[in-house]
């Protein structure tokens, strides 16, 4: 991967030059072994900012994201040093939705940068994505000196402040002795438990100074406490209710993933024959293209998902914050069952959906416990051939006429038949995301990356650019997006430009925002206010204009052969996707509806 | 063409007959269920450092609980703040507001302490004493302490539950209010209980693995 990304400015001969001091220092060194001669920094730190490196290298960081400034300036200069590679990117935001896909795809948490004021405001959007999606992330500001904070200073920023209500843990480093360890923690923060973003405000004067201190180990503070068990007595009455059901679910949410209990949910489902419905984030935590999958539930879930949670007796809901896109309206979601709920947040129990069966612990884990407490199957037989019968009735097919404009399900489709079972991916926020959802088969666990509950449209390619430096090198890296999404944050092409990633983005280009249309189209008479963007620069040829490779699809006959070919270059490609401008997504359940009575066509809204 | 999918309609699909309120709980759709507010005091052990305030107050603020009053102040233990809470909010909601807390780094420990623990509320008033003798009296069945007195005013310093003070700061209206400053609830568990103490990992792992329904009643004061 190395290779692939250039590091921050070392060139060649810094490089060279470095190693050979290296080298010299080992040489005149003779306790230095073999062990410690593999390791690259031994240097004594020196400074704050050298402190906040050294604690980023030894929490195993390889690639950092972010964009230089002022007040991050001593942090940059510390990471010149460094073998941590630095991917500058065009913009903030993108620096931290690369930060989150890169902690999605590795389960580690990303690292992006940002200088004070304007860099670290820009960050924001990307935090409380990372926030609302449970990533785990670390942000590292740059802040005004300490005598000007407050003072309303050139490019200061109340970061902490800011930030506050969308990180899960933040810190004004106010002392250089400390800060290399305010940085650990915060790194041992971000991932420990529920993950998420953490951050860490640092004045310019705290890494200038003068510190001989090394950091502490990642360790999280003794206030925060993880149950990894549920509780035994809970465990047996869920198992016991799970043996005594007739109509089980197990719904597994973006949790199941992060806490790579994907495994021990599939060979308990399969074991005990349980359909399996999955939500948005818990894509690719059960194999979709296996008998028990119903799939996805929620505002556009699946017919037989949204059939299946509506009218089960027992719902083992794992790793999952019952969301409202999810849940639909409260007083119609699974009205009829007992919610066995695994979560490693005691605050997400019963917080929108009652759980009578609260197992607070991490999911491999209590699905491990729960697989041991369970000793005979329910009997859903019936159950399970119900469910199949709502997937013919209401199977997820559609009309795709040669003479007409290229429906959107029909690419998504071809870019999964083009790709590996292991393909990565990522999406912006609309309708292209939720094709991407619903055409998408899905069969590993980490290959989606998206953003959930934010919502953020433009998340698409930088993420795109995160996930190809986190990803094995024989993974594809797709980017699904929408014309409106890409144009939000097209810039990080430069990005994948200068650091040659191998990344095919898709445009599903239908030159509306797709789903307001969609939503305007049904609940505000056709007014499409500024919804139309056929405004739209040809996505193609802006591609070639960043540097990268540009294709076009225009009808069916060019679909499969151009996808071939942007897969197959060897670096970042855009294919300008002209779909039909009028394509929506179905089945949808009305905000607030009633999930099993979803909408099939426009009429039925 | 056609646009949407296939398959029965959704007056033609089958539809289950119970119900979840609004907190979520499935209700017998023929019996109208909900969870009344009531008013507790929640007591939380805190770091005792910069911003622990804030994260506070901005969780509540944020999740829009309903928050009555809130208080902070040093304990024995310099590294240590106490924060004491009053909210109103049905129980699924002091559920939430106790388990969102724990959530916050800062937080060492948080309890829901019983209706029989002290609870108790300072109030400054200034009142016009043209009448020094009947302001007097007054103070005196309210055992107000006199901590200022003018020509024109008198300030009381009264203690105690906050009905007291409501019931005195309403007879001391007679005279005249000039100005009032309040401080909000502050409160200790009776006896040997702990109000909000540093718990062992079980000790917290046991109160969060137990999601039954507390049995506290609404008693204020």
């Amino acid at each position: 991967m190395s290779e692939r990304a250039a590091s921050i400015t070392p060139t060649e001969e810094q490089d060279d030059e470095q190693r050979a001091d290296a080298e010299i220092t080992d040489g005149a060194t003779p306790e230095t072994d073999d062990v410690t001669e593999s390791e690259t920094t031994t240097d004594p730190v020196t400074s704050g900012a050298e402190a906040v490196v050294r604690a980023l290298e030894n929490a195993g960081v390889e690639y950092a994201f972010g964009v230089q400034g002022g007040a991050i300036m001593p942090v940059y200069d510390a990471l010149y040093d460094s073998d941590i590679t630095h991917v500058t990117m065009a913009h903030e935001q993108g620096a931290a939705h690369a930060a989150d896909a890169y902690g999605i795809v590795s389960g580690e948490p990303g690292i992006c940068l940002a200088t004070s004021g304007p860099g670290a405001t820009n960050l924001v959007t990307g935090i409380a994505d990372a926030d609302m999606d449970s990533d785990p992330m670390v942000a590292l500001t740059g802040q005004v000196p300490t005598e000007f904070v407050g003072n309303d200073a050139f490019q200061e920023t109340d970061t902490t402040g800011v930030t506050t209500p969308i990180t899960k843990d933040n810190t004004f480093a106010a002392d250089p002795d400390r800060v290399g360890s305010d940085v650990s923690e915060a790194f041992a923060l971000a991932s420990e438990g529920r993950p998420g973003p953490t951050l860490v405000d640092l004045p310019k004067d705290v890494t200038k100074s003068e510190t001989d201190r090394e950091p502490d180990a990642p360790t999280t503070p003794d206030t925060y406490e993880v149950q990894e068990r549920a509780d035994e007595d809970l465990v047996d009455a869920a198992a016991e209710r799970i043996e005594n059901s007739s109509r089980p679910v197990m719904l597994l949410g973006g949790g199941v993933i992060k806490g790579e209990a994907s495994e021990a949910c599939r060979e308990f489902a399969m074991e005990h024959e349980i359909p399996v419905i999955t939500t948005m984030p818990g894509l690719g935590a059960f194999p979709e293209d296996h008998e028990l999958s119903l799939e996805m539930a929620g505002m556009h879930g699946t017919g037989y998902a949204n059939m299946a949670i509506t009218h089960c007796d027992t719902l083992i809901g794992i790793g999952t914050r019952f969301d409202d896109r999810l849940t639909g309206g409260i007083e119609t979601f699974a009205p009829d069952a007992e919610l066995i709920h695994v979560d490693i947040d005691p605050a997400e129990i019963s917080k929108n959906i009652h759980a009578d069966y609260p197992l607070v612990g991490d999911a491999e884990t209590v699905v491990e416990q729960l697989a041991a407490a369970v000793d005979a199957s329910p009997e859903a037989k019936k159950w399970r051939a119900q469910c199949q019968q709502w997937k013919s009735d209401y199977s997820m097919a559609y009309d795709a006429p040669e003479d007409e404009p290229v429906q959107p399900e029909f690419v998504v489709e071809a870019l999964d038949e083009a790709t590996s079972d292991s393909a990565i991916v990522t999406t912006g926020v609309g309708q292209h995301q939720m094709w991407a959802c619903q055409y998408w088969t899905f069969t590993e666990p980490q290959t989606w990356v998206s953003s959930h509950g934010l919502g953020t449209m433009g998340y698409g390619l930088p993420a795109a650019i995160g996930a190809r430096l986190a990803a094995d090198d024989d993974q594809e890296v797709v980017c699904v997006d929408g014309d409106g999404s890409f144009l939000m944050t097209l810039q990080g092409l430069s990005v994948a430009v200068r650091e040659n990633l191998d990344i095919t983005v898709a445009v599903l280009n239908n030159e509306y925002i797709g789903m307001v249309r969609q939503w305007q189209d049904a609940f505000f008479e056709g007014r499409h206010a500024a919804s139309e963007y056929n405004w739209m620069p040809e996505f193609d040829k802006l591609a070639e204009a960043f540097g990268a490779c540009g294709f076009r699809i225009d009808d069916y006959d060019d679909v499969a052969e151009t996808i071939e070919a942007a897969i197959a270059y060897d670096g970042p490609s855009v294919i300008d996707v002209h779909i039909d401008p009028q394509a929506n997504v179905y089945p949808m359940v009305p905000s607030g509806g009633d999930n099993g009575q979803f909408a099939l066509t426009e009429d039925q809204l | 063409m056609k646009r949407g999918l296939d398959g029965p309609a959704p007056e033609e699909r089958p539809t289950p007959a119970g119900r979840r309120n609004k907190q979520g709980i499935r209700i017998d759709p023929e019996v109208e269920a909900t969870h009344e507010p009531r008013r507790t005091v929640i007591s939380a052990l805190v770091e005792h450092e910069p911003g622990v305030l804030s994260d506070v107050s901005g969780l509540f603020s944020r999740r829009q609980f309903n928050i009555e009053s809130l208080t902070v102040g040093p304990t024995d233990d310099d590294d240590r703040a106490r924060i004491t809470l009053v909210v109103e909010e049905p129980d699924p909601g002091i559920e939430q507001v106790k388990k969102q807390l724990r959530k916050l780094v800062p937080v060492i420990s948080v309890r829901e302490l019983a209706p029989d623990a002290m609870r108790r509320e300072l109030a400054l008033v200034k009142v016009d004493a043209a009448d020094p003798a009947q302001v007097n009296a007054v103070a005196d069945m309210y055992d107000a302490k006199t901590v200022d007195s003018s020509p024109e005013t008198a300030t009381f310093e009264i203690t105690g539950a906050r009905q007291k003070i409501e019931a005195a700061i309403e007879t001391f209206s007679q005279f005249g209010i000039r100005e009032i400053s309040r401080t909000g609830t502050t409160a200790l568990a009776r006896g040997t209980d702990d109000t909000a103490a540093p718990m062992s990992a079980t000790e917290s792992a046991a109160e969060t693995a137990n999601q039954q329904d507390q049995s506290y009643t609404a008693d204020d004061d």
